[in-house]
């Protein structure tokens, strides 16, 4: 199978989908990989490094008629797509919903598209989730081109010649871009304060270091993938006004806020930016989707009385040496999951693949059907971030039993319920016609008992087994209760003898089991 | 009135019974729950001893004082490596006591005062069985557990038939001891010995039942055997419970009952298995072939390790992962893993505990284990909170762990086929702790040792850490 890797036609694009090291390994996997000439260049990867990989090096024709697999960072242009053969596979990022004139042409050429941007955000994909990898190179890159504009130390100093305040750095959307950007400030010295609609983030910004800021409005923003949702106008409001606060203290801000499939929030108004001090930074990692300030050009820096705004929309390309080589690894751990070359397959039961494909042989796949739910408020959620979110940690939450499997319980409760009752009818009737309704009040009670428990078990955390298994044991000692009530009559009768043996043994039980469960919940300690 | 009180005093300890369950859903509320326990069993007896003729204190006092002392010491001595043949020991006695209040009942000529019996002596058959049942099967279970009988299971040819023959053989007991009707039908006051004699036949058989379930059940599904003899502690009473017309019994027995149910479903759906297989399977019998990898005879190389070695890829580690098994509870190193621990996170490493659910004897074994030895609980992980950061991991301690991390388990045609497992050989670099070359419960080799990214240290799990925890001392100072 024929992988090739063409060079990135977009303007200002360095980045590439493969780098020596990635094609090492897909060769590793079984691939023939084709790399167009020059196609790492801009990245730093020169041609005869991906030769020396195992690659062969072909010119831009033959690289889109000649491959059976391309990889790439950016969709192809249309005249690239012109020269794909038809029935080519394209992995790269799609942007599907934004893009939907491209996905028209790309299935006109018959050819199955997965989009990298696509990959859904579960806990096993996390290692193919390219818009994370990216995200974090921005928001690392954020804080560098800041730094770049500011005209100050992040830093405070105490010098002979005077004393310098340490930069304070202000990061709206504590996604994986908007933590990158954290933890680069805080690694120059800044202070830093981060802001994000989603409390879960609190402690991962805690954790680096920042400062969180909240509004006074309870108000969850945990929207679903691990972004956020929209707020409400009086939150909104609120929002504002902290951040128009913040405008007047802090130097450089840094905004990643976005809600997928709409454009960008507008939260740094044009009053907060005219309040900064002259010579404050404003980054806006939301610039391609229409960018968080109000002022943001995509793709352009302006100055706005002394206050810069930069809505630079090439970040992670600014990055291409480890960016490529990031993407490129995703790559790979989306081919190896497909089967590597010799098993290599479109497995639509598979949940990533049918997450990120667009099209299979021309046919729109895209969107999924869906089946999400928002993730636990606990999880690693992430948010909101420019053309990168982030790996929401959405665990596969099990639940406690499938509700068939519980039926099949309850089937099996039942059951034994009406065996017993046939058991009791049929030996009721034994000696008179009278229906044994006592024993039929009983019934009641057991099988009430009976769901009770199997409610009441299921909520019992894992690491608590042993504990429970003991402290059932120590309470099914109960049996002493019938052991007692045989203690009466002659001392000697054979009933009063077996009725205290009985009491012996079962206390035995009482004792040690709740003992046992006593030290045992001794130790549990966070 | 007086029986008013008692019905009063039945309903507080069957709630507080509930609440007690119901505080082990959370370690925060955990050790209430036992208070719970304790005080709901309190008010029981208590209650049950003022009811109006229970008045052979000359028995009950030292019955209930010699049973305390017992058990108490029982409880306090044991090791809590030794937890697992506690708990199967302390099955039996109720086991044990169900059947001795039946023959009690049996014997007591008070039962008999309505005009049918059919129904009581029913009740008796039931508890009686279940009875003999968790006793004899609780007592192998102990056994195995305490090594005296071997783990291994034991295949009686047409053994299924021989259980459906007992099954059958002690309902027909049964129904046979029910029409001989009641022992005191003479109206002598004598004793008549013919339905005692049915019973005392359909008692031995149940016995005999218990023993051989237990037995044809392998070492490596024991947890599954004492959360199901848990479970049937609890139907006896609750069969106890009818047999006296007594409510708390019922409630109380329901609950256990059903909570040793489901742990067992559980740990069956841990393991990919039908409970139906556990029971009646006899672990790895299906594929009448013995395990294939084993037959094959020619085992790969094991590469070895030294401490030494083992601390310096420990101390170039970010994130280690520590699988413990069972060979960690029976070298108890679990004190030793926890210094390791802690010395290595105080250098900064990320150290993390992977727990299979069904690594131990029991369920939750490990985690009891690591709580004693005072590790964190946020560290320590469950399987699939965990398998999917191993191949990131540096290096994987597995310590006496052996087929809860058998790659086998992932390809077809073995005994343990589809169980899932801690695929620690994805990391960089796997140290196994072994005793000795051995295969584990489930009697299938390991492809893991033999694996290139693997090193074995042999020797006592206790022994290995420890030296570890003193090397890494004598580094540091």
């Amino acid at each position: 199978m024929k992988v090739g890797i063409p060079k990135e036609s977009h303007p200002g694009e360095r980045r590439v989908a493969g780098t020596p090291d990635t094609v090492r390994k897909l060769i590793e996997y079984g691939f023939e990989v084709h790399v167009e000439r020059g196609a790492g260049e801009l990245a730093s990867y020169p041609d005869p490094a991906y030769a020396d990989a195992g690659a062969t090096l072909v010119d831009g024709a033959e690289i889109w008629t000649g491959s059976d697999l391309i990889l790439k960072v950016r969709a192809p242009k249309d005249l690239e797509i012109a020269a794909i053969k038809e029935g080519t596979h394209l992995i790269s990022f799609v942007r599907p919903g934004q893009n939907e004139e491209l996905v028209a042409k790309l299935a006109a050429k018959k050819l199955t598209a997965i989009a990298m941007d696509c990959v859904p955000r579960i806990t096993r994909a996390q290692k193919m989730d390219a818009l994370s990898s990216m995200a974090n190179a921005a928001g690392y890159r954020a804080v560098i081109e800041a730094a770049q504009h500011y005209g100050g130390f992040f830093t405070g100093q105490i010098t002979a010649a005077g004393r310098v305040p340490p930069t304070k750095v202000l990061v709206i959307g504590a996604g994986v871009a908007g933590l990158a950007a954290i933890g680069a400030a805080r690694g120059l010295g800044a202070i830093v304060r981060a802001f994000d609609v989603r409390e879960a983030v609190r402690d991962q910004v805690k954790s680096l270091g920042a400062e969180f800021l909240e509004v006074e409005i309870e108000e969850s923003g945990e929207g679903g993938g691990g972004y956020a949702k929209v707020m409400s106008a009086e939150y909104i409001a609120a929002e504002m006004e902290l951040f128009y606060e913040q405008a007047q203290e802090v130097d450089i801000v840094i905004t990643t806020a976005l809600i997928p499939g709409r454009p960008a929030p507008k939260l740094w108004e044009t009053r907060a930016v005219e309040v900064m001090k002259p010579g404050s930074v404003v980054v806006d990692l939301a610039a391609e989707a229409g960018g968080n300030c109000e002022l943001c050009v995509p793709g352009e820096i302006i100055d706005h009385n002394g206050v810069k705004i930069l809505g630079l929309t090439d970040l992670p390309s600014r990055m291409a040496n480890v960016t490529s080589q990031l993407y490129g690894t995703n790559l790979c751990h989306l081919l190896d999951d497909m089967g590597r070359a010799e098993n290599y397959r479109i497995d639509l039961e598979d949940e990533v693949v049918r997450g990120a494909i667009v099209l299979h042989e021309g046919e729109k796949l895209w969107p999924p059907p869906k089946k999400e739910a928002p993730p636990p408020a606990e999880e690693k959620a992430e948010p909101a971030v420019e053309e990168k979110p982030a790996p929401a940690k959405v665990a596969e939450v099990t639940p406690p039993a499938t509700p068939e499997k519980k039926g099949l319980g309850r089937g099996a409760f039942i059951g034994i319920g009406l065996a017993l009752l046939w058991l009791g009818l049929r030996f009721g009737y034994d000696g008179t016609m009278t229906p044994p309704m006592e024993f039929l009040q009983h019934l009641t009670v057991f099988v009430l008992a009976c769901f009770v428990g199997w409610q009441v078990i299921w909520s019992v955390s894992a690491a608590l087994h042993t504990p429970l298994m003991a402290v059932t044991n120590a309470i099914s000692g109960i049996i002493i209760v019938g052991g007692l009530l045989q203690a009466k009559g002659a001392w000697d009768s054979p009933s009063a003898l077996l009725g205290g043996a009985a009491v012996l043994l079962a206390t035995i039980n009482i004792a040690g089991g709740f003992l046992v469960t006593q030290r045992m919940l001794k130790m549990f300690r966070k | 009135m007086i029986y008013t009180l008692l019905i009063v005093a039945y309903l507080v300890s069957s709630v507080l019974f509930i609440l007690s369950l119901r505080g082990l859903s959370s370690q925060e509320t955990a050790r209430q729950g036992n208070v719970y326990g304790i005080i709901g069993m309190a008010i029981a007896v208590v209650a049950t001893l003022t009811v109006p003729g229970i008045d052979l204190y000359a028995i009950l006092v030292p019955a209930l004082g010699i049973g305390a002392v017992v058990g108490w010491l029982m409880a306090a001595r044991v090791a809590m490596t030794a937890m697992p043949e506690l708990v199967a020991l302390l099955h039996s006695f109720v086991g044990a006591a169900a059947v001795l209040v039946g023959y009690a009942s049996y014997l007591d000529p008070g039962m008999y005062r309505g005009s049918s019996h059919g129904v009581f002596l029913g009740e008796v058959f039931v508890d009686v069985f279940i009875g003999g049942i968790t006793f004899t099967g609780s007592v192998v279970a102990f056994l195995k557990l305490k090594g005296k009988v071997s783990g291994t299971p034991l295949l009686l040819p047409g053994r299924h038939m021989l259980n459906l023959g007992l099954l059958i053989g002690s309902i027909v007991l049964g129904v046979l001891y029910v029409q001989s009707g009641s022992p005191f039908a003479d109206g002598t006051g004598a004793i008549a010995t013919d339905g005692l004699i049915w019973l005392g036949a359909m008692t031995l058989l149940a016995c005999v039942l218990g023993v051989h379930l237990v037995m044809a059940i392998g070492g490596a599904d024991m947890p599954v055997v004492v959360s199901m003899l848990n479970s049937y502690s609890g139907w006896t009473a609750a069969a106890a419970g009818f047999m006296l017309s007594n409510d708390l019994l019922i409630v109380t027995g329901a609950l256990v009952g059903s909570s040793g149910a489901i742990l067992s479903y559980i740990m069956c759906r841990a393991m990919n298995r039908s409970i139906w297989n556990v029971i009646f399977g006899g672990f790895g019998t299906e594929s009448s072939a013995p395990p294939k990898k084993a037959a094959e005879g020619a085992p790969g190389e094991v590469q070895e390790t030294d401490v030494d070695g083992l601390l310096d890829e420990l101390l170039g580690a970010r994130d280690v992962v520590i699988v413990p098994g069972y060979g960690m509870a029976v070298a108890r190193a679990q004190h030793a893993v926890n210094d390791l621990t802690q010395l290595l996170r105080d250098r900064g490493i990320r150290v993390r505990f992977a727990i299979h659910p069904v690594a131990g004897r029991l369920p939750g074994h490990m985690n009891v284990l690591l709580a004693e030895a005072n590790v964190p609980y946020d560290i320590v992980l469950e399987m699939e909170e965990i398998n999917d950061d191993l191949p990131k991991t540096c290096v994987s301690l597995v310590i006496g762990a052996n087929d809860i991390v058998n790659p086998i388990a992932l390809e077809e045609g073995s005994p343990i086929s589809g169980m899932p497992v801690l695929e620690v050989w994805e990391g960089d670099r796997t140290v196994v702790f072994k005793r000795s070359r051995r295969t584990g419960y489930a009697g299938v080799d390991n492809p893991l040792f033999y694996h290139e990214r693997t090193r074995m240290l042999f020797g006592d799990a206790n022994d290995s850490v420890s030296a570890l925890v003193a090397a890494l001392r004598a580094r540091a100072a």
